[in-house]
């Protein structure tokens, strides 16, 4: 195989890869994992418990 | 306090300190060489202020301190909150961050004294480069170990990003830094002529590509989501966006080698890719932009969100303007002008550094257990300030840019040059003025959020968020 050919058939490879990837993607049997995945920033809370105290601590004395 | 059950973010703190700290003193040292530019004098006849010894410490400055700092901090904070485990060790966590410092140290030192490898954006000398090349292979046990110990069932997209950042500058730098030393200070390149500077613009671009951008959409990727209160617009966009990009940018690199001695093959198969490089980009975009849809009202109130936003917009321009400059044709007019200099900057402070500023601006009350900033409108000052000074830096610099190249081309009949390079020179100096005013706007912008967050940290506790315990 001489180096024209190696190329056209690597180019052709990754072409067929990338839509492979597409179709992974995008398939109707990955939609729940993918949105799973999508929710995890929102998976676990932002105040550390003794911090969320202090905040509502600082809050009652200013009421 | 305890170790088990919450979430490393001492050295999240440590970074997101630094990375505001350092981003004043890169950008200071660009508004001074900015200044040089018009009033010469200013490097007072010293050698170590000279402008060539500057700007390397410049650029060092604000990819490597700040920007490298910005990617520590959100990579460390993302890794933890979407793994939802600690960082596996404390230890190395807190070697990387001492050791990203000496490095910096180092670099401030070395490069006003004239100690250079002369390769652009890897002027450090090797015993340097050992140290670069420790730290980030620690930086990468840190990630991957922590990703490894996972305790939720997905790798979230923002970590793939970062992992591909971390994987592929630690194979850049140990392939462009290879150099024979002759003394301490001194190496040379073990590869030579034309092939130097070919691997030097792999890694040049590479670290366009894969520092200042796959880390920065890990950032986008987590950021914008959580900031918008929605997760991302498609998460399936954005697996096809980063196999594409991933595997594009890794070949754009020679369209800074155009019209040289590299092979003319090579010179447009580095444009072809370059070109192709505009789909995964904005496809990229366009999802974080996305992600606002139908909370597009959250833009009027949230600051922070406006320096995320607009961070991708100007992403968007910086990708469309890079893939047209690659053009053979284009570049012709474009190479070694000041367009090239705006391009940078739209990318490097209207990408790079607005979204870091966003995220860390996110971040800062979380990690000190505050409910906010200490002054919203602060942030919205300091929106304003920065993006108004990174038009006036881009615009000044596309018109000195396009003159340069029509008066460096421009020929008599008798073939002979129409201008000297000191005519075209003396007709900078307006759009010179007008980018010393937008870069340092953009510095002040700065010191605006130095003091913004040293009003909010003032005072506080450190706090560290408890890792859920149900997963």
């Amino acid at each position: 195989m001489n180096i024209i050919n190696f190329h056209s058939v690597y180019t052709l490879l990754m072409l067929i890869v990338f839509v492979g990837i597409c179709f992974w993607a995008w398939s109707s049997k990955r939609k729940k994992f993918f949105s799973d995945a999508a929710n995890l920033p929102f998976a676990d809370d932002d105040i550390a418990a003794h911090s969320a105290q202090k905040l509502q601590e600082e809050e009652n004395k200013h009421e | 306090m305890d170790t088990q059950t919450t979430y490393n973010y001492k050295v999240v703190r440590q970074f997101a300190v630094m990375t505001v700290v350092w981003g004043i003193v890169g950008m200071l040292v660009g508004v001074i060489i900015a200044a040089q530019l018009v009033w010469p004098q200013l490097n007072f006849d010293l050698p170590w202020l000279t402008y060539s010894r500057l700007r390397p410490l410049h650029t060092n400055a604000v990819i490597f301190a700040f920007g490298g700092s910005a990617l520590f901090t959100t990579s460390y904070y993302v890794v933890q909150r979407t793994c939802q485990v600690r960082l596996i060790s404390d230890k190395l966590a807190a070697f990387t961050f001492w050791g990203w410092t000496l490095i910096i140290l180092l670099a401030a030192i070395t490069l006003p004294l004239g100690i250079t490898t002369s390769k652009e954006y890897a002027e450090l000398e090797w015993p340097i480069d050992i140290l670069i090349a420790v730290v980030w292979v620690t930086y990468a046990i840190v990630f991957f170990g922590t990703v490894l110990k996972r305790k939720t069932p997905h790798i979230y997209v923002a970590n793939w990003f970062f992992g591909a950042f971390i994987i592929t500058v630690a194979i850049l730098h140990i392939v462009n830094s290879a150099a024979l030393p002759i003394s301490m200070t001194k190496s040379y390149s073990v590869y030579a002529g034309t092939i130097d500077a070919m691997v030097q613009w792999w890694y040049g671009h590479n670290a366009v590509g894969f520092f200042l951008t796959a880390g920065f959409l890990g950032i986008m990727y987590y950021f914008v989501p959580k900031q918008a209160g929605r997760p991302v617009f498609s998460y399936r966009l954005s697996v096809v966006h980063f196999w594409s990009l991933i595997s594009i940018y890794m070949w754009a690199g020679p369209h800074h080698l155009h019209y040289t001695a590299l092979p003319d093959w090579t010179q447009s198969l580095g444009m072809a890719f370059s070109i192709l490089l505009l789909a995964p980009s904005w496809g990229g975009m366009i999802n974080g932009i996305m992600t606002l849809s139908g909370a597009w009202h959250k833009l009027r109130t949230d600051p922070i969100l406006k320096f995320l936003i607009v961070s991708l917009s100007f992403y968007g321009m910086s990708t469309f303007e890079g893939p047209m400059m690659s053009i053979k044709t284009v570049n012709a007019l474009s190479h070694y002008t000041d367009w090239t200099i705006g391009h940078v900057h739209s990318g490097a402070l209207g990408w790079v550094a607005m979204v870091s500023i966003g995220a860390i601006y996110a971040l800062i009350p979380h990690l000190f257990g505050r409910k906010q900033m200490y002054s919203i409108k602060l942030i919205d000052t300091h929106f304003w300030i920065s993006t108004i000074g990174v038009v006036l830096y881009i615009v000044s610099m596309w018109i000195a840019g396009v003159m340069q190249g029509l008066m460096w081309r421009a020929v008599n009949a008798d073939g002979t040059l129409t201008y000297s390079f000191v005519e075209s020179l003396e007709r900078m100096y307006p759009y010179y003025i007008v980018r010393l005013l937008g870069g340092a706007m953009f510095f002040v912008g700065m010191l605006i959020m130095a003091y913004n967050m040293w009003k909010t940290i003032a005072g506080s506790e450190p706090a560290d968020d408890a890792i859920p315990q149900t997963a």
